[in-house]
């Protein structure tokens, strides 16, 4: 039997006023892949991600997450999925009035029944996990930088074990080795917890060294899903355009084999 | 879910061997907690432990961590932990887990004790100061956007200045009337009632007139609009401030004062004596509704007595007042909205501060002019 995938949506359509940014989004994601998601900047791709986590209306269409359909299931059923996923919003979103910290903590508070010890060893644990320093373990949002934002968003997201995590952009403003590390630890997630991806990206050696299949979205579709073997092949122009331009080539050519995994730290 | 987690001990042969079992995860982190710390108590210190973890059957963060702190508190001890029979697919989890900081975490600093007291007085004194600075500083900004204007008047916002008039006058309009309706009507209706026992009817209206020319008239405008528009000055400066728009406009070389807070500041200046010219007239006007329906008076015995009672100097005491009171709570607005910090919660403290204090102000303000008016016999 093929699993239900984790994330279903079929034939979707966002507008707002009478232009529509999404108009027949049809894809799926299965369990315990990462899915990369491309698309052009102000394609829909942020759109879609808070269309799916119930943010934004929709016009038409079906979305299933987690085996609920969001718009039909009762509050209590709605929070029970909540609590199963973890979201990376594309500015980061922590809350301005917490630490860093309290944070990656608000979720526990919200969720679970934990001692107050056990939640801030968990917390500075996550933090830690990410690559943030403990000295800036304590500092507020505003004292953050850009980098270190979305570490602490990422650590948020991740708080509870999520089965399926929904990532906006979580590499953009990290340098390389940060990114990295990043890979490995959503690459380590996965294989060890069987956490499920949604991940919205640009970064090129992200898409090649963690995603199981990608999908792009041009002209409010999905015009493409598939390993990165079969994006480089697909014909439409866009895509060709993404994958095999100026950047991509060097990246994607035969003699760097796409998917040649990456080894974790201390493995 | 899985089945419940477990973790048992067996003494062998010079050492403690423990066997976990089940599924360690965030649904049964709290008995997992209390499971780590009772073993880690009730062990021999001398001995030498071993973890059995073959039949794990889940493992997350959670517990990963869990088993990671019962290694760290054995981690001095002779023989430590050692961990056997790890499920192959969880061994990358417990690499990321172990680079956790071994250090404890830094714990917020504690604001409950005398010397915090005393730092929080201390605080308070040098941030009383920082705002009168403020106030000043910002007060001596506008002149100097003000002369940079007059010198070259060409580089005035009139765009902004005309929009932002609008929505503190114009639209401020109808609520201020009717507000000031209200207080002349309640006004005169308290007259009737209290001098009609004095047989003084006639001088109800001497009063009306005399406190809504000189006092009511502009203080009550002067407050709406300290909580009307002070409060969204605040906001809208304190949001630019927390998304670093101020920042941006100061590094293309314009002036933030020049920009965003001159027209804002003129709008005021401008607005608040017009609003109150008409805020009196309407609570005149309330005054003889109620003199005509409640204290039986003619409209014109009303105006009659008006005339009377009330000369130029009143109003012009009243009007003088406002433009003043306009710029007092303008630039505490304005102030107030640039030391918005980088929190939603400052940006509160801040809108609340803005309005507390020119509200105070106007009203410090006023008794000055009234200490003032009577020195220059006004
Ligand atoms: N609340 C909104 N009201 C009107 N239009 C919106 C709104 N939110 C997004 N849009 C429009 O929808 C389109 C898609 O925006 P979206 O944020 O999804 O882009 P994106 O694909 O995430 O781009 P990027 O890669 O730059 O983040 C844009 O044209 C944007 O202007
Ligand atoms: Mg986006």
């Amino acid at each position: 039997m093929i699993e239900k995938p984790v994330i279903d949506v079929r034939d979707l359509v966002v507008a707002f006023g009478s232009r529509a940014v999404l108009n027949g989004v049809t894809f799926d994601v299965r369990k315990g892949e990462v899915f990369g998601f491309v698309g052009g900047s102000g394609s829909g791709k942020s759109v879609l991600l808070r269309t799916i986590i119930g943010l934004l209306p929709r016009r038409s269409g079906s979305i299933e997450v987690l085996g609920e359909r969001l718009d039909t299931a009762t509050d209590e059923a709605r929070r029970q999925i909540e609590r199963r996923w973890g979201v990376l919003f594309q500015q980061g979103a922590l809350f301005s009035s917490l630490t860093a910290l309290q944070n990656v903590q608000f979720p526990m508070v919200e969720y679970l029944d934990l001692p107050q010890r056990l939640m801030d060893e968990m917390a500075a644990a996550k933090l830690d996990m990410v690559g943030l320093r403990r000295a800036d373990h304590n500092k507020m949002p505003s004292e953050l930088s850009g980098g270190m934002t979305k570490r602490v968003a990422l650590a948020r997201s991740l708080a509870l074990d999520p089965e399926l995590v929904f990532l906006d952009e979580p590499t953009s403003g990290l340098d390389p080795i940060a990114a990295g590390d990043f890979d490995a630890l959503i690459r380590t997630l996965q294989q060890t917890l069987g956490l499920t991806v949604f991940m919205i990206t640009h970064d090129l050696e992200s898409l090649k060294t963690i995603c199981d299949r990608v999908g792009a979205l041009a002209d409010g579709k999905v015009v493409a899903t598939g390993s990165i073997q079969t994006m480089l092949q697909n014909d439409h122009p866009w895509v060709q355009e993404y994958f095999r331009g100026r950047r991509a080539t060097s990246l994607f050519s035969p003699a760097n084999p796409a998917h040649a995994g990456i080894t974790p730290p201390g493995a | 879910m899985g089945s419940p987690p477990s973790l048992v001990a067996r003494p062998g042969a010079g050492q403690v061997e423990l066997t976990a079992e089940g599924s360690w995860t965030v649904a049964h982190a709290r008995s997992l907690d209390g499971l780590i710390d009772e073993t880690v108590q009730r062990m021999p210190p001398g001995q030498p432990v071993s973890v059995d973890m073959h039949r794990i059957t889940t493992l997350d963060t959670y517990g990963a961590w869990l088993i990671e702190r019962l290694v760290r508190a054995r981690e001095n001890l002779p023989g430590g932990v050692r961990l056997e029979g790890l499920p192959e697919r969880y061994k990358s989890l417990f690499d990321q887990i172990q680079r956790a900081d071994r250090a404890p975490p830094v714990p917020a600093p504690s604001r409950f004790s005398i010397s915090g007291k005393l730092e929080q007085l201390g605080r308070a004194t040098v941030g009383f100061g920082n705002e009168l600075l403020a106030f000043a500083s910002m007060l001596g900004a506008l002149v100097l956007s003000l002369g940079r204007v007059i010198a070259n008047p060409r580089s005035f916002r009139l765009t902004s200045t005309v929009h932002h008039l609008d929505r503190v006058g114009w639209k401020a309009v109808p609520i201020m009337l009717l507000i000031t309706f209200l207080i002349g009507c309640i006004i005169a209706q308290q007259g009737f009632f209290h001098f009609r026992k004095f047989g003084a009817d006639a001088y109800v209206v001497d009063m009306v007139g005399i406190l809504v020319l000189r006092e009511i008239g502009v203080l009550i405008v002067a407050i709406m609009m300290a909580g009307r528009s002070g409060s969204a000055y605040t906001a809208e400066l304190g949001s630019m401030k927390m998304r670093e728009e101020i920042d941006a406009l100061r590094t293309m070389g314009r002036d933030p004062v020049d920009v965003l807070i001159l027209p804002r500041i003129l709008a005021l200046v401008i607005a608040l004596p017009i609003l109150t010219f008409l805020g009196s007239m309407a609570a005149l006007y309330g005054g003889g509704v109620v003199a005509y329906f409640y204290g039986g008076m003619s409209p014109d015995i009303y105006i009659e007595r008006l005339r009377e009672a009330v000369s130029l100097t009143h109003f012009e005491v009243g009007m003088i007042k406002a433009p003043f009171m306009a710029l007092v709570i303008g630039v505490v607005a304005c102030a107030q909205g640039l030391a918005v910090k980088g929190s939603a919660e400052s940006l509160g403290l801040e809108t609340t501060a803005s309005v507390v204090k020119s509200i105070f102000l106007v009203i410090v303000l006023d008794g000055l002019f009234a200490v003032f008016f009577a020195a220059v016999d006004m």
